[in-house]
């Protein structure tokens, strides 16, 4: 089962806008507290209420300052979580099975009954996707809600993952990137959606929508920087007098 | 997007149940009020998710509310009443039974009620029942009650109501369908925040330009197209020279101003009397323009009057200017220009003089038209709806300076000069506003009487010095002096002030400080330990405390419990009844009135009651008029759900408005529904009203709008609201200070209210920035709202703090460079006040005169449940220590001199480099305070969650 | 990489056991080893079963679940660390048998060489899987390249052989007659730990010069601003533990001077000149320095290792 499949009928993911995201957690804590109780269930917080917190997430948002080689500078938040990768090295290095890839929708997922926790799948993640669960004594990680986007159970314009469900800014998009017809699959065309650290070669699912160009202030105004002077008298009778003439106009 | 399950065969179980029930309710991990469906299951909750029907929501869920399970089962909730038994702030408390509790406090107030109900101080922080708590602070008699709104928001509403009507925050909300330029003026994360995200969203999609005016580069700004780095507090300086910008290029909506705006309105030019500045008002009170055809000045609102705009006009002997006169005389101005602005905002002219030229291009080079046919309050039918498709908004970045109300009020001007207050495109009401400018009612307070209520609510609106609520030897009425001359236009009261009043016995003594969800001893109170000081303060004569009682209700254990004698527990948002009114801060959008309901998910597992019922009960032992029928049994005894029913404040005018009518087909106004409840949760817990089609912009002059207003109770009269450029409440106050009428401030306040109480928006440098050495103090200081913490409320849960535990201070690289400090330094931040001691993270995105931290993550040791070696009370700092509390001269408030509103944001700073051996714990440290819920260690491991779990593990 | 004591302690020990297990059969076949002395042989293949036997099971410490280490053999078709499990046990029959030859039976000719050649296959195997588990790791840079591997297969037999010679220096086997191997192992090492070494850094600059890329953002400078929580958390603990620079060139001089200096000092140069009784004093604290050595560079070779997932933590 570890060996990874050829390919996949479905490749179910995640595409995550960049240049909505604002950074706001709550794919964080809905990805949190849908999971805790979910498939892979509890997510387990140590210290909870002391010193040293620390928790089983799946998601985890990150902010940066970024710069680009001309020197202008942005900030930038960035969601992190599995990426569900094609080429799932994580898959590949488990010596028992536990992690394996959907052949129906390419979901990585972890047979927890089959994991014996040697972590060696969270080494070999280059996004950090896998975390483990220290009281359970098993690697945890996203599960793209598997026990949501099938579930007869919810309304069915609730069969999403959680975070994509509650971002409030629409930043986070779910579908199967391998229906070149997808939704999400025309916005990673149009938005030019990019891979995590492609050269680890990894393939992974998810997509990012990068940032757009910074534009300035003004910058589509025309060529003019500034607005031009009613006339050169300025001051309020120049604009009085303009109104007088406007107002005359409307008359 | 939707799949069916595929054949797998790994075991996965794609359909578990997810619930035995699902009920909705409404959100309160912030002041958002979100609809959530809470999924349960075996009794516990399972899930919060977003209610996609909601108005506010619409489906998406913040990171606060979807970790409402942790605030929900958060170990510092308050399990029983509690009497202090140790000296104040010991932390020592004996539980009691309700009984006792409740006979004591009614001991308490019936003793004040008999003798002087103003010697109760009743204050409530993040309250969301204002209607209730303002309404038997009036039955109770007392003038001493406001919420958090002086210290939060009141320069923004003030600013608002007074000009347009409406106001910002979230009572108004930009155009997200329509706007093509968007401009974010300090706006933080913690009101609206979902609407506000799920609108930047639609911008996003929409391509729409986002501007962002802001010191610090967070959140929302971070996705702007552009963010403007303005120095804080100057705001005001920047949009006066936009105004500037664009009244000399003519770019201004003359049209609009005239249907509008008081634009052509006569003013008085009668200096050194005391009607100077006042507008020239016809026999029947309504104010003239001069009719620039027929010569002569006329009503406003005679049909086909053409005002004119400028020129000095004699109206019966009197000269008199239109206010737009003024206007192009003031801000055409060279003091106004870009050029004269631009250091002081600590940005380039060409910036200013670009982002002028942006406002200008989107609101003219491409005005947006609606297909929408709709019929003025003149009578004249129009076939579209012409747009400006500018919006802005603004929050607490410009209201907390000490020159708020005037910058806001600067906004609303610059806002209604190109024609953008609820056109389409720009920024649009959300009913019940617009209201009539300016607003109403007065307040009331005066000839307050032992066992009497008042004669109405006790905040409200000065429409001038006859307003202010002074005793007649010029004292003031209210503990914390709203409405005297040190903030003539305190609309929100003051709470950042009651305490210290109040053991200073300034303007009088009180008996019993009556407080609801307010953390005053922490980070909702400027100087705390000065704050601690007053609430500990004892008669050097008696040993008594100069606050002799203090009744405090909360649901969780925050710094503030140690400090009460009485402590009333309140419950979690999901064990209550609730109602979000339209009387007080309702939840509605700009396409409909909305309100809502809290309904018991759970029942307490404490000895808890809510907050509101023991209020209700208080008020029937009390024997308060309107809450015992006439033989004195209580009027409400089924307790909050009962009075949201039941209640009416005016016939037929109840909390709630949706479903009224016996037969409940009536909104607004209509009889009670004893099934309104019902209807309410049937519908998922709230009620949206929604406003004809054609009355959804313009409202302020749409007669379909104006008509149903009037229907829903919202405007007492269908006429037209005309906003206000210039404003003649303010002019009454200058010309107090100019000598004129009956009441007028004291000598030492004159100046200060002549030059703040302009009827023109004006800018002026902040008071801490005039007291203060920039030399000595060269930063501004301030605070940002992280997303996914509410005030002090994150700490506490579980999940929250594992995101953020530890708050930086936040400076610029070049900053930091001036200064020897490196990334990752403690450093010590110096007011004028104190010195508080935090750690440094260097940043790009930050005005390079500011620092700035994420506010209340620190704790104080014993609070919140949380252990004493948790960051937030050894690495986390308070930015709170070091904001003073008064002004250099040791009298005055650190507030606006017009509405009182805390300038937490005027902060003064430096920063020094902590020695070596001063790293790693934060300063000053509190000693920990005994956590009243007991000491069990707290748990080393939460597995919530593991009961759900549908899946048996194979070993 | 966090440098987990057990499994410090997991590779030296089974490194030390496999090197024996893969030359003690080698050194048998070419004279160096009398496998008439079934002493000798006790005193050689028991603590090389008994160090891979404590090193499985130390391996096992670490798991979260121990009793289920068994299910680690399934997945040998696409996991090093299942074949490296699979290995290790296969190396148990041959191992076990050529032990019973040469102490009971006193001779391993005949048939028993064979068992022998598999007892070399199986353990340099055990060792190669072992490297191949750290080499296939392309999000840890440094580990990413055969000196990986060759560092496995070098110093196992190295530390191996430290080991035979002080028991064997016990059994009046004069040091010098394993002059010639010893000096090819340290010869092997030292270049496989050098170059190891010598792209280390390289091989991390690589990446964290485009740690744009990680975060859609390629060829721009990223500062993380904050993390997405304050206290460390599992990814950060396991794989964001960094050695300073400074103390990684110090430790790796102590772990030059340990594990290579010092073998080739005691059991190259010395042998030469000094007789037996006096030789016993040296190898035996010789081979105690070269196992001090392995278990600091084992410490250094997960210390030093960055993971590519600390530059979405602004580590570079």
């Amino acid at each position: 089962m570890t060996c990874l499949p050829d390919k996949t009928t479905r490749k179910l993911g995640l595409v995550i806008d960049l240049d909505t995201c604002v950074g706001c957690q709550a794919c964080v804590t809905n990805c949190k507290e849908w999971n805790t109780g979910g498939h892979m269930a509890p997510l387990t917080d140590t210290n909870p209420y002391g010193a040293e917190a620390d928790g089983v997430w799946f998601n985890r948002v990150h902010s940066y300052e970024v710069t680009t080689p001309e020197g202008s500078s942005r900030s930038l938040h960035f969601p992190r979580s599995c990426l569900h990768c094609e080429d799932a090295a994580c898959v590949a290095v488990c010596p028992t099975g536990a992690s394996y890839k959907r052949t129906s929708d390419g979901i990585v997922l972890v047979d927890e009954d089959k994991c014996i926790g040697c972590k060696l799948c969270s080494w070999a993640c280059p996004y950090g996707a896998r975390e483990y669960d220290v009281f359970e004594g098993v690697m945890k990680k996203c599960t793209l809600c598997v026990d949501r986007i099938y579930n007869e159970n919810l309304d069915q314009e609730d069969r999403v993952p959680a975070c994509v469900l509650t971002c409030p800014t629409g930043a986070r998009h779910y579908g199967d990137l391998n229906d070149p017809q997808s939704d999400v699959s025309r916005l990673v065309r149009k938005r030019g959606g990019r891979d995590l650290m492609p050269e680890m070669g990894y393939k992974p699912t998810n997509k990012y929508l990068p940032q757009r160009e910074k534009t300035n202030v003004a910058s589509s105004v025309n060529q003019s920087p500034a607005l031009a002077p009613l006339d050169d008298t300025s001051g309020a009778s120049g604009l009085l007098g303009w109104v007088d003439r406007m107002l005359e106009r409307m008359d | 997007m939707h799949f069916g399950a595929p054949k797998e065969n790994d075991g996965v179980d794609t359909s578990p149940p997810v619930a035995d029930e699902v009920k909705t309710t409404t959100c309160y991990m912030c002041a958002c009020r979100c609809g959530i469906r809470v999924f349960l299951k075996d009794g516990q909750i399972r899930y919060i998710q977003g209610n996609r029907d909601h108005p506010v929501n619409k489906g998406v869920l913040c990171g606060k509310g979807a970790a409402g399970i942790m605030n929900h089962l958060s170990p510092a909730r308050l399990r029983k009443p509690l009497k202090r038994v140790g000296p104040r702030g010991s932390g020592e408390f004996e539980e009691i039974e309700w009984e006792e509790a409740l006979t004591t406090a009614t001991t308490w107030l019936g003793d004040i009620r008999r003798t002087d109900p103003k010697k109760l101080a009743f204050f409530t922080g993040r309250d969301q029942s204002q209607s209730l708590t303002g309404w038997w602070a009036k039955q109770f008699g007392t003038p001493n009650f406001a919420a958090h709104g002086g210290f939060c928001s009141v320069n923004m509403a003030a600013g608002g109501l007074y000009s347009i009507g409406g106001s910002f925050w979230e009572f108004g909300e930009p155009d997200w369908d329509h706007a093509r330029l968007f401009l974010m003026f300090g706006v933080a994360e913690d009101h609206d925040s979902n609407p506000i995200k799920i609108g930047l969203g639609k911008l996003k999609e929409r391509g729409a330009k986002v501007i962002a005016i802001n010191p610090a580069r967070t959140g929302y700004a971070a996705i702007a197209d552009d963010w403007i780095g303005i120095r804080p507090g100057t705001d005001g300086l920047l949009v006066l020279a936009l105004v500037h910008e664009l009244l000399r290029a003519g770019k201004i909506d003359l049209e609009y101003l005239l249907n509008y705006t008081n634009a052509g309105w006569l003013v008085r030019q009668t200096a050194g009397d005391e009607q100077d500045g006042l507008f020239i008002r016809g026999s029947e009170g309504t104010p003239l323009v001069w009719d620039r055809n027929r010569g002569h000045a006329a009503p406003h609102t005679d049909a086909g009057v053409h005002a004119s705009l400028s020129g000095t006009h004699q109206v019966d002997g009197v000269s008199a200017v239109p206010v737009f006169q003024l206007i192009a005389d003031r801000y055409t101005d060279e003091a106004y220009a870009p050029d004269a602005a631009a250091e002081r905002c600590g940005l380039s002219a060409e910036t200013i003089k670009r982002l002028a030229a942006e406002i200008a291009d989107a609101a003219f080079n491409n005005p947006l038209s609606l297909p929408i046919s709709w019929t003025d309050s003149k009578g004249t039918r129009h076939e579209t709806m012409t747009g400006r498709p500018v919006a802005m908004h603004a929050m607490r970045g410009i209201s907390a300076h000490s020159n708020g109300f005037q910058t806001c009020r600067a906004l609303h001007l610059l806002q209604m000069l190109i024609g953008a207050v609820d056109t389409p495109g720009s920024f649009r009401y959300k009913p019940p506003f617009p209201k009539p400018v300016p607003p109403g009612p007065t307040p009331a307070g005066k000839g307050y009487a032992p066992d009497t209520p008042l004669s109405g609510m006790p905040l409200g609106f000065p429409n001038g010095p006859e307003d202010l609520l002074l005793e007649d030897d010029g004292t003031p009425i209210r503990i914390d002096k709203a409405f005297t001359w040190e903030n003539p236009m305190s609309a929100h009261g003051a709470m950042h002030r009651v305490i210290a009043n109040a053991a200073a016995g300034d303007p009088y003594p009180i008996d019993t400080l009556f407080l609801y969800m307010a953390n005053m001893a922490w980070n909702s109170s400027m100087d705390i330990q000065g704050t601690l000081d007053a609430l500990t303060a004892t008669d050097p004569d008696t040993g008594d405390y100069r606050i002799p009682h203090i009744i405090y209700s909360d649901a969780y254990v925050s710094e503030t419990i140690p400090y009460a004698d009485l402590i009333l527990p309140d419950t979690t948002y999901l064990e209550r009844w609730d109602c979000i009114s339209l009387l007080d801060r309702p939840i509605s959008d700009a396409e409909g009135a909305g309100d809502a309901i809290r309904q018991p998910i759970v029942e307490p597992d404490r000895d808890v009651r809510p907050f509101q019922t023991v209020l209700l009960d208080l008020g029937a032992r009390l024997g308060l008029s309107g809450f015992v029928n006439e033989d004195n049994s209580p009027k409400f005894p089924g307790g909050y759900a009962d009075y949201i029913v039941n209640h009416e404040r005016a016939p037929g005018v109840g909390p709630l408005a949706g479903w009224r009518g016996e037969d409940g087909q009536s909104q607004g106004n209509g009889s009670i529904n004893p099934d309104q409840l019902e209807r309410y949760i049937e519908n998922g817990c709230f009620y949206h009203g929604e406003i004809p089609k054609e009355a959804r912009y313009y409202k302020m002059a749409n007669q379909a709008y104006l008509d149903w207003a009037v229907g829903m109770g919202f405007l007492g009269s269908a006429d037209h609201i005309v906003m206000q450029l210039y404003s003649e409440p303010v002019q009454k106050f200058r010309n107090g200070a100019r000598g004129h009428g009956v009441n007028q401030p004291p000598d030492h306040l004159r100046d200060r209210v002549e030059q703040a109480c302009d009827p023109l928006p004006s800018w002026y440098p902040t008071l801490e920035d005039e007291a203060t050495d920039p030399e000595a103090y060269p930063l501004h200081a301030l605070t940002q709202r992280p997303m996914h913490h509410y005030h002090s409320w994150g700490s506490q849960n579980a999940w929250l703090r594992q995101i953020t535990s530890q708050n930086r201070l936040f400076v610029h690289h070049e900053t930091a460079a001036m200064f020897g400090v490196a990334d990752d330094d403690w450093v010590w931040v110096e007011s004028r006040h104190g010195r508080v001691k935090g750690q440094v993270k260097l940043v790009d995105g930050v005005n390079k005169n500011t620092v700035w931290t994420w506010n209340a993550i620190g704790k104080r040791r014993g609070s919140w449940g949380l252990d004493k070696g948790a960051p937030e009370s050894n690495q986390a700092f308070l930015l709170n220590h070091i904001i003073p509390e008064k002004l250099d001269d040791g009298a005055l408030s650190n507030s606006d001199p017009i509405t009182g509103q805390a300038a937490w944001f005027d902060l003064r700073v430096r920063i020094t480099k902590a020695e070596p051996d001063e790293q790693g714990l934060t300063e000053p440290m509190f000693n920990e305070v005994r956590d009243p819920t007991g000491d069990a260690p707290r748990p080393g491991k939460l597995d919530y969650g593991r009961s759900f779990k549908t899946r048996e593990l194979a070993e | 990489m966090y440098p987990a004591a057990s499994v410090i302690l997991f590779t030296t020990a089974s490194g030390v056991g496999y090197g024996i297990l893969a030359l003690a059969p080698l050194l048998v076949a070419y004279g160096i080893l009398p496998d008439e002395d079934r002493w000798l042989g006790g005193a050689l293949m028991l603590p090389a079963l008994g160090l891979v036997t404590v090193g499985l099971l130390s391996s096992t410490f670490h798991l979260g679940h121990p009793e289920r280490a068994w299910r680690a053999l399934s997945q040998w078709k696409s996991s090093w660390l299942s074949r490296e499990g699979v290995m290790a046990i296969l190396s148990y029959p041959p191992a076990l048998a050529y032990t019973y030859a040469w102490v009971f039976l006193g001779s391993v000719d005949g048939p028993w060489v064979w068992a022998g050649f598999a007892t070399v296959l199986t353990a340099f195997g055990t060792l190669f899987t072992t490297g191949m588990i750290y080499r296939s790791l392309k999000p840890v840079p440094a580990w990413a390249t055969d000196w990986t591997v060759t560092g496995y297969l070098t110093l196992g037999p190295l530390t191996g052989l430290a080991v035979i010679i002080a028991i064997a220096s016990g059994f009046g086997l004069h040091p010098v007659r394993f002059q010639a191997v010893t000096i090819v192992f340290v010869l092997a090492a030292a270049i496989a730990k050098n170059a190891y070494w010598a792209r280390l850094q390289a091989a991390w600059d690589d990446h964290a010069q485009n740690a744009g890329a990680a975060i859609a953002s390629p060829g721009n400078t990223v500062r993380s601003i904050e993390w997405p929580h304050t206290e460390a958390n599992y990814v950060l603990k396991e794989m964001g533990y960094g050695v300073a620079r400074k103390h990684a060139e110090k430790l790796r001089r102590i772990t030059r001077n340990l594990l290579l200096v010092a073998p080739a000092i005691v059991f190259c140069l010395l042998p030469s000149l000094l007789p037996l009784p006096y030789l016993i004093w040296a190898v035996i604290p010789g081979a105690v320095l070269t196992l001090a050595g392995v278990a600091i560079e084992r410490w250094l070779f997960f210390a030093e290792a960055k993971h590519v997932v600390s530059l979405y933590y602004g580590v570079e």
